[in-house]
């Protein structure tokens, strides 16, 4: 097992996954999304190739309304 | 009316009035007053994901074919800043960014020496940047120095509906400077919006007079109108404040009256 922060929620998982797999289960969709692990960006075409592993802090984040 | 556009980094826009989405009851009430407003340009902030919300803002603001302007609202210092702003990159594909850098949370003014970093920052990374600044005409002059695509001073605290507390700063900023002026924040009321064309700024950007107006839709096409009428009344030159009254009507030619003394 192992725990990955994903918007400052810690997740268990059983293995590491890609940051692809990561957004696509929060419901990302095919733009307006993005990605940075331990505060660097990851580009969306690097979202595949990209593991997330133990202890990595991931920030998922999409358009809100404001000013 | 307007033939002059407003150009931005070589962007043109007929509208001179820029929307924030912020506070906004409902998507479909930002529609609505999105359209009322003939923005061609409106906010979008950045926040973690919700995998409950319901609707899309991006949906919203793509059917209504406007620019999507992010902005980095809630960042307190440069480093911040710039990460939200690449982050924005990311996922909107765009490099423009309304650059928020704040230094205070009741506030909500500009931390001058932070927002001055993060300008030159984003603009050495090739971001079109928009600045949401003090009333400062000298921060005006330094963030336009810095390369920035316009200065956007606010005319009192974001979401206070203070209108335009300087004006005579205001009115600086916008003769001294060559990039767009933007009065952004403070505005009220669509009075506010006039004053701030009638001083000289090239636009407005305002969210909360419209979005927590008793009618949004209502006040965003009060608001459109407000911004035009601003305009045409700088172009229009208005008249010279006086002291005294100075007859529109000439004295001369009065009938004499005989007066009854009784």
């Amino acid at each position: 097992m192992i725990t990955v922060i994903v918007n400052g929620e810690a997740r268990a998982l059983d293995k590491a996954i890609s940051v692809d797999e990561l957004a696509r289960s929060l419901g990302a969709g095919p733009t307006g999304v993005a990605v940075a692990v331990n505060d660097e960006v990851v580009a969306r075409s690097a979202w595949a190739a990209t593991e997330v592993g133990d202890g990595d802090r991931v920030e998922v984040l999409g358009a809100m309304q404001g000013g | 009316m307007d033939d002059e556009p407003l150009v931005i980094a070589g962007e043109k826009f007929g509208s001179r009035l820029i929307l924030g989405t912020g506070g906004a009851a409902s998507l479909e009430v930002l529609e609505a007053a999105l359209v009322s407003s003939g923005a061609e340009m409106a906010t979008v902030a950045l926040r973690r994901i919700d995998p409950r919300a319901h609707g899309s803002l991006l949906g919203v603001l793509g059917r209504a074919g406007v620019r999507l302007l992010p902005n980095t609202a809630g960042c307190f210092t440069a480093r911040d800043a710039v990460l939200t702003a690449n982050m924005a990159r990311e996922a909107f594909e765009t490099d423009w960014i309304k650059l928020e850098v704040i230094g205070d949370d009741r506030t909500l003014l500009p931390d001058a020496v932070e927002l001055l970093d993060a300008a030159e920052q984003l603009v050495d990374d090739g971001f079109v940047v928009l600045p949401y600044t003090n009333d400062d005409p000298v921060l005006a002059r330094r963030l336009e120095a810095a390369g920035c695509a316009a200065v956007m001073p606010l005319g009192s605290p974001i979401g206070s509906g203070a209108g335009i507390r300087n004006p005579y700063n205001l009115a600086i900023i916008a003769e001294q400077t060559t990039v767009p002026v933007i009065l952004d924040a403070g505005i009220g009321t669509a009075s506010d919006a006039t004053l701030a064309m009638e001083l000289g700024a090239d636009a407005v950007l305002l969210a909360t007079s419209v979005t927590r107006a008793r009618e949004p839709v209502l006040m965003a096409e009060a608001m459109r109108r407000g911004v035009e009428a601003g305009l045409l009344a700088r172009r229009a030159g208005r008249i010279p404040r006086r002291r005294y009254a100075e007859a529109s009507t000439e004295f001369g030619g009065m009938a004499e009256w005989h007066r009854d003394t009784g």
